[in-house]
């Protein structure tokens, strides 16, 4: 890490916002924003409709009615709670949009439509709400993903942490399309889309009281691009994971377990920043646990792995995409890795967070 | 990665492992004292590379297992009193105390902060001029520096709202004990290079000399380690015990005099209870004289409360290297890291736990 020599990151500043005029009266979030009345109708007006824009909403009914595409529904939904709310590489905004496209994407879904609730402390500055919505206006766009509807709530200061938000997600699966992580074999060979840890060690490093200096970013990204170019280049895909809370070491004990297979993985070819590397040493991390958030696991049959890894390098999420290890009917149930100096060893499930070592 | 990746060579680690093998007459018992050592041992999988020749035993040394019961329950009647801010390292939460963990105490209300260093403890103190801020300062020789300068820090700044929970131990009286049980089979430790780093590695010359073992100065990375016991196994070959510095890039003679200037003016030496050993006389530091303002236990009147072990557990006789944790009765079904019974199953340097956690409950056989 190149600690010191770069500055630290800063949070962006809205401090120039401009506040459109019926919000003026109220620099901050009071509880009449979540009351139903005159101040909830302006929020939706004077922000969220315009940062979200989209047929669908603007009918403000208290459903939004929505054609039914051929194929089958998939449906996702996910809240959002990270701190610092603006990290390097996105915000609580990138991840509410693009964490419940990448969890309908992985069972092979084309994602279509989200809701968004918020969930706001009393004193909340609107500036930053109107931030959080513009970005989650353009994540949504960049996803081709539309907000087609919402909810608001105040809670009193104290009892919130700024703000939360729940998407929930709905995508279509065409007919015939079979992914779910019971699915790998014997044989499969398991890929990665790029550098694990990115998003994990980018928010530890502004995390109050652990703030270190690095360049790291988080690496939230939209997956569906990624998905739909693998989908019709290799229908057969079995399993496809994005490897966010408790990282990649969770996601393959889960297949391994949901699959009643072992997974065995070759720790040399993981792709792992240097920056992400140093940080996890310093702090006594291990970065297969460390959460990502624009990345995804696919096992395939071996047969296409080649041709899969090349779709994964050409898209623009995933250059450093790696054949990173097998399926094997060995240790059923068990992530196991055979270490970069030759040994073995295996890698069970967290019990709760990962948290720093002494030294 | 520079100073990271040409320790991590897996080529070259499989070369000197071959090198020990084939210099290895014999099985021997090599001690690492650290935990951080045990760490990096299994989750490289050295102890497999050198499985016939080299006997890796787990030491006492990681800080969180061997801070006792009563001072983890200390901290958590502390820690659960109202408006105080109590500062930890993170692996000291999920510790079990008698009946809770200072995660359980943070649930119910209590203001716990994992901090990387006790400066940023201090410095909280200094923001939150109305609230007692606590840092709790266990660990080696290695952690010993940086909680010596919140101290003096806090004493040269009139922070009067800091204050520290100390529990400091000290390598060279644990090899000792180790050396002096009855039960003792380590033939010759790995002593660890941070601690050296600190301390130097003057100290353990009267201990090869007394008791004729040798005694290696190593690192954590693979190479590092396999370096440390190829060194050793030479001199257990060739029979003449010595100390040897195989850390030469980190660990000088003398070691670092101005920390031990300032850790001798902070702390002063003391007998200390060591977690599932017991007390060990002169094993440890607490705050001198000069600083005993700054003492948490006496500012929060917590000196009286004392615990008991839990009877199942074992990990005394892990830490002196007498049972491997896989050997012990409860490793795996009365102890795992979700419901530990002892700390060396908790932290993730604690002997238990890395075998728990690395899958040394399986036949590593059939991941071969």
């Amino acid at each position: 890490m190149n600690a010191s020599i770069r500055p630290a990151f800063a949070p962006p500043d809205l401090s120039q916002w401009s506040c459109p005029l019926p919000l003026r009266d109220y620099p901050t979030i009071v509880m009449g924003h979540g009351g139903g009345g005159k101040l909830s109708a302006e929020l939706i007006e004077h922000i969220f409709v315009p940062a979200f824009r989209n047929p669908a909403l603007e009918v403000m009914g208290d459903s939004t009615v929505l054609p039914r595409p051929a194929g089958r529904l998939a449906f996702s939904t996910d809240t959002y709670v990270v701190q610092p709310l603006f990290f390097p590489g996105g915000s609580i905004a990138d991840l509410a949009v693009n964490g419940t496209v990448n969890d309908l994407a992985m069972s092979g879904a084309t994602p279509l439509y989200l809701s968004a609730g918020f969930i706001l402390e009393e004193g909340f500055p609107i500036a930053h709400l109107a931030a959080i919505a513009n970005r989650m206006g353009e994540a949504a766009r960049a996803a081709g993903v539309q907000i087609v509807t919402g909810d608001t709530k105040v809670v009193d200061k104290g009892h919130g942490d700024g703000c939360y938000i729940n998407t929930a997600g709905i995508g279509i699966v065409p007919d015939g399309l079979q992914i779910d992580p019971t699915r790998a074999q014997p044989g499969d060979v398991v890929l990665l889309s790029g550098t694990i840890g990115d998003h994990g060690m980018a928010i530890m490093s502004v995390r109050e009281g652990l703030e270190f200096e690095t360049v790291l970013k988080s690496d939230t990204a939209p997956l569906n691009g990624m998905v739909a170019s693998l989908l019709q280049f290799a229908p057969h895909i079995h399993v496809l994971r994005d490897p966010t809370r408790g990282g990649l070491a969770s996601s393959l004990n889960e297949i391994a377990a949901q699959s009643k297979v072992g997974v065995l993985i070759e720790e040399r070819c993981l792709p792992i920043l240097p920056d992400v590397q140093s940080a996890c040493d310093l702090l006594g991390m291990d970065p297969v646990y460390v959460p990502n958030e624009g990345k995804l696991i696919a096992i395939v049959d071996p047969s296409v792995a080649k041709d899969v890894l090349r779709v994964m390098q050409q898209n623009e999420h995933g250059p450093r995409s790696a054949i990173i290890g097998t399926v094997t009917a060995q240790h059923v149930g068990m992530l196991a890795a055979r270490t970069a100096i030759g040994g073995t060893r295996i890698i069970p499930l967290q019990i709760g967070e990962q948290i720093p070592r002494i030294c | 990665m520079k100073y990271l990746d040409e320790f991590r060579d897996g080529p070259l680690a499989r070369k000197i492992a071959r090198e020990i093998r084939q210099i290895a007459t014999r099985k021997w018992a090599l001690m690492e004292v650290c935990g951080g050592q045990t760490h990096s041992i299994v989750r490289n999988g050295i102890d497999q590379l050198l499985e016939g020749s080299v006997e890796m035993i787990h030491g006492p040394g990681c800080p969180v297992c061997v801070t006792p019961l009563g001072l983890i329950d200390k901290a958590l009647v502390i820690a659960s009193q109202p408006g105080i801010i109590f500062c930890s390292f993170g692996d000291m939460l999920r510790v079990p105390g008698s009946k809770v963990d200072l995660f359980r105490v943070k649930a119910a209300g209590g203001d716990i902060r994992v901090v990387y260093s006790p400066l940023d403890a201090l410095q909280l103190a200094r923001q939150n001029p109305e609230r007692q801020v606590v840092f709790f300062g266990i660990g080696f020789e290695t952690t010993a520096p940086a909680n010596a300068m919140a101290v003096y820090q806090a004493k040269l700044q009139g922070i009067k709202n800091f204050s520290m929970l100390v529990s400091h131990v000290l390598v060279p009286p644990a090899i000792e004990a180790i050396l002096n049980s009855p039960a003792c089979r380590v033939q010759a430790f790995l002593a660890a290079g941070h601690v050296c780093s600190v301390m130097g590695y003057w100290q353990y010359y009267p201990l090869v000399e007394r008791y004729k073992v040798p005694i290696v100065i190593t690192g954590f990375e693979p190479l590092d380690l396999l370096e440390g016991i190829r060194r050793t196994v030479h001199l257990l070959e060739a029979g003449t015990p010595q100390v040897e510095n195989a850390y030469e890039r980190a660990v000088c003679f003398e070691g670092n005099q101005p920390a031990q200037k300032l850790i001798s003016e902070v702390f002063e030496v003391t007998d200390r209870a060591w977690r599932g050993i017991g007390i060990i006389p002169r094993s440890g530091w607490r705050l001198s004289e000069t600083y005993s303002d700054f003492d948490a236990e006496l500012r929060f009147s917590v000196s009286d409360i004392t615990a008991e072990e839990s009877p199942l557990c074992h990990s005394g006789e892990v830490l002196q290297g007498n049972l491997k944790p896989n050997e012990c009765p409860s490793f795996g079904n009365a102890c795992t890291p979700r419901r530990p019974l002892g700390a060396t199953m908790v932290s993730s340097e604690g002997a238990c736990a890395a075998y728990y956690n690395y899958g040394r409950f399986v036949a590593l056989e059939s991941i071969h």
